[in-house]
């Protein structure tokens, strides 16, 4: 532990030399930001190409999908998929999607990146933990992605991989067996990663505050992300004996989550007394709060956007504050609304029914908040703010059906169906990845030292603005005519008026993908022949934008900034400008109370 | 909490005024966030023991007083010892004696390993009688699994902790280290004392073989 303080020190003063020392085993939490983000691309690239072989084979089930056949000659022979390669690639999907994409990009690769620089710190507290949390981050994906190379591929338990089918090993089906279980060897070594990060974060926002830099004072990107990191603390810390227990009970013969009697293929597992109920409390304990890991930075970085757009401040920066506190602690109690229909105690259901409800009062409290403030303003659009209105809109609009699913009685009708299918969707998946967009192209300029291309950005907005909305508002119709979720095949003669639905769906989601290289096109363009960026292009206020971009190496040039103001002084009477940035010493005449 | 509205009016670094209630040095914060962390873990393995053991009929009781419980007094005992040598062995390095801090160090891990060693010959003993993972001759097969579940997760933090201590004693001693790791992986070591307070009696003391 001492030669990480030494570490940092002479991190302080002179870069490293070599390829490897500054983008691979890099110490500098800029570069470290940038390879979670790029980790994550790579993963959403790949979840999103997945859920396009899965919405071809739903509508055209005959379609041979090219190049398949030779990635799994038993899963999609001739490059058709089985029903159970269909159910592999959805637990690829939605794994690589939750953990790789929705916690890696918001909290840890914009994290990394702008949480020392919004307040003032020359690194991270733990520059080697840093390094280490990427890098076995960067094993847990490549141990995931390995299982669609291994026997008989990816497992097929979901990404929730339920006890008992996640547990009884290859008699459950294709890919239970070494897949399942690099599985669960991935999440474990992701949870490792995810624990050495949040534990980094929390000591760096508490700790390397610069001189002024209060906790009311950090803008509110970096509070997002520090409750965040608090969430992931103990979060994580349940997901990982949970996946040690479930790779014993796969490996050394305990049947933690496997009852007695079981019989699979006419054969009685050698297994008897285990809970499968026990798995699903461990991994909701964890999977809930997931929720807001995902959710929470992008609430934080829309906000940081929206005010820099607005030009003023939040109608109160505090209740914004309180409120993410309180989804942070909220997020423990609602777990059970998961589990709904698992056989739990009716009770139980009623107990877990009611936080439910209450979160939704944090959540809405930040919705008028956000509205509230907007409404009178002039808004600045750029393709970012843009993209934190859209943001908005998706909350919402995924937020409503959630208020449906939190009644137990609604939810034994809907549960397991498309609706939770767009609920999720759109409330967390596309929301944050809407938070994603919105960051990447407000803090693109200060990351790579260019611009990015406004034009193609709000070409790139609206078409995925539309394009999301004909993806995942149907499914909350095809979820109330009954569509039951992960079947890969509407054989069913109640679902065959359905097929229509499911074709709009299966084009928009082409549609809408292939709008992403028009991103990918701005992102890789812009990296290299972009408009270079002024230090401050969005004339903001907070820390960030007090360096030249890109930033040099120890971010503040061996000068410790001093933070006189609150993060969002905009609109500022007889300021030089209409802001006043936060290590500007120059005197506010007009007393703004923290509203 | 009105310092930033005052601070708007008359900008002034905050800083200067006050001190961070959070000014403890980063090592030894984050030594208390990894002890949170894992007790979170160790709170859901032991949940998901109490769990397993309540919806089981025919859980077994089978440690006697004598051998069993005596031996984990014995441990108990020593381990609860061995936190208070890393306590004199902190004060020690603290008033910079240095070498009684080394001293009581190197007891604190003298009395972990033997602890371990306990532990593991409590272990084989088990394991000779036909304890398993999957099975046992008393009762569920679920006792073996949680047991050494919980135990193991246990042992693995005292062998660990044992690793960690000889080295930074070593580091101390050499100059590498100074009396603020000796006293943040002391901390730790208490961490690991206290969790075996709630593995007793969760793991031992409610499977007590009953007098019928």
């Amino acid at each position: 532990m001492h030669d990480m303080s030494h570490a940092t020190e002479h991190h302080a003063h002179t870069p490293p030399q070599g390829f490897i020392r500054n983008y691979v085993f890099s110490l500098d939490h800029k570069v470290i930001g940038k390879q979670y983000y790029g980790l994550g691309l790579v993963a959403v690239i790949t979840g999103m190409v997945l859920s396009w072989i899965m919405r071809i084979h739903l509508v055209w089930p005959n379609f041979a999908i090219p190049g398949l056949g030779l990635l799994s000659k038993a899963g999609a022979p001739g490059g058709i998929v089985t029903p159970e390669y269909y159910l592999q690639l959805m637990t690829m999907h939605g794994t690589l999607m939750v953990f790789f994409v929705l916690t890696n990009v918001p909290f840890a690769g914009f994290g990394n990146y702008f949480l020392p620089i919004q307040i003032g710190a020359e690194d991270m507290a733990f520059p080697r933990f840093n390094m280490m949390s990427f890098w076995t981050t960067f094993v847990a994906f490549l141990v995931l992605i390995a299982a669609f190379f291994v026997g008989d591929g990816p497992p097929l338990a979901g990404w929730t991989s339920y006890a008992p089918l996640s547990a009884v090993g290859g008699a459950a089906g294709p890919g239970e067996a070494t897949g399942q279980t690099l599985w669960a060897i991935s999440i474990a070594i992701f949870c490792i990663g995810q624990l050495l990060g949040s534990l980094n974060f929390i000591s760096t926002t508490l700790d390397l505050r610069t001189k002024g830099m209060t906790l009311w004072r950090m803008p509110l990107s970096t509070w997002s992300w520090f409750i965040t990191s608090c969430i992931g603390l103990t979060a994580f810390a349940v997901l990982l004996p949970a996946c040690i227990l479930l790779i014993l009970d796969r490996t050394a013969g305990t049947s933690f989550f496997i009852p007695s009697g079981l019989v699979i293929n006419d054969k009685l597992q050698p297994h008897s007394g285990g809970s499968t109920l026990l798995w699903q409390h461990l991994f909701w304990f964890f999977g809930h709060p997931e929720v807001y890991i995902a959710i929470v930075p992008a609430m934080g970085i829309v906000s940081h956007i929206l005010i820099n757009s607005m030009r003023r401040p939040m109608l109160s920066h505090r209740v914004i504050i309180y409120s993410l506190l309180a989804i942070g602690f909220l997020s423990y109690m609602v777990y059970g609304h998961h589990m709904f229909v698992s056989g739990m105690n009716p009770f139980s259901s009623l107990a877990f029914s009611f936080p439910t409800l209450l979160i939704t009062i944090p959540s809405t409290v930040l919705v008028l908040i956000w509205i509230g403030s907007l409404y009178g303003s002039k808004l600045r659009i750029t393709t970012a703010s843009l993209f934190a209105l859209g943001f908005i809109s998706m909350f919402v609009s995924g937020g409503v059906s959630g208020f449906f699913l939190a009644q137990p009685s609604l939810d034994i009708y809907l549960h397991a169906t498309y609706f939770v299918v767009g609920h999720f969707h759109m409330v967390m998946g596309v929301a944050a990845i809407f938070g994603m967009f919105a960051g990447t192209y407000f803090w693109f300029p200060k990351m790579f030292g260019r611009m990015m291309n406004e034009t193609l950005g709000r070409v790139h907005f609206w078409l995925t603005f539309v394009g999301t909305y004909c993806i995942f508002m149907p499914f909350h119709y095809l979820g109330l005519a009954a569509n039951v979720r992960r079947y890969s095949a509407f054989v069913d003669d109640y679902l065959q008026p359905l097929l229509g639905v499911h074709k709009f769906i299966t084009i928009a989601a082409l549609f809408t993908g292939a709008v992403q290289l028009i991103f990918l096109y701005n992102l890789i363009h812009s990296r290299f022949r972009g408009a270079l960026a002024p230090a401050n292009p969005w004339e903001a206020t907070s820390l960030e934008w007090t360096m030249p971009s890109p930033p040099p190496f120890d971010n503040f040039g061996g000068r410790h900034p001093v933070v006189y103001h609150d993060p969002y002084q905009y609109g500022i009477e007889g300021a030089t400008n209409d802001y006043v940035m936060q290590d500007s010493p120059e005197e506010i005449k007009s007393v703004r109370d923290e509203r | 909490m009105s310092h930033a509205n005052v601070s708007i009016a008359t900008p002034q670094p905050v800083g200067v005024m006050e001190s961070s209630p959070f000014s403890i040095p980063s090592k030894k914060l984050v030594m208390w966030l990894f002890i949170v962390s894992d007790a979170v873990t160790f709170t859901a393995v032991l949940f998901a023991y109490g769990y397993l053991r309540n919806a089981t009929p025919n859980w077994p009781h089978p440690f006697r007083f004598s051998p069993s419980i005596i031996n984990v007094m014995v441990m108990t005992f020593i381990l609860v010892t061995s936190s208070f040598t890393m306590l004199l062995g902190v004060r020690a390095a603290k008033e910079g004696n240095k070498s009684k801090a080394i001293l009581w160090t190197f007891v604190t891990v003298a009395a972990g390993l033997v602890f371990a060693l306990l532990h593991i010959r409590e272990w084989m003993g088990l394991i000779g009688e036909g304890v398993r993972l999957f099975q046992n001759p008393w009762g569920s097969g679920l006792f073996g699994a949680s047991f050494f579940s919980v135990t193991g997760l246990h042992l693995l933090h005292v062998i660990g902790g044992v690793a960690v201590l000889t080295v930074v004693a070593l580091g101390y001693k050499r100059g590498r280290y100074n009396s603020d790791d000796l006293e943040i992986w002391g901390l730790y070591w208490h961490f690991v004392d206290l969790v075996w307070m709630f593995v007793v009696p969760f793991v031992y003391l409610l499977n007590i073989t009953r007098a019928s």
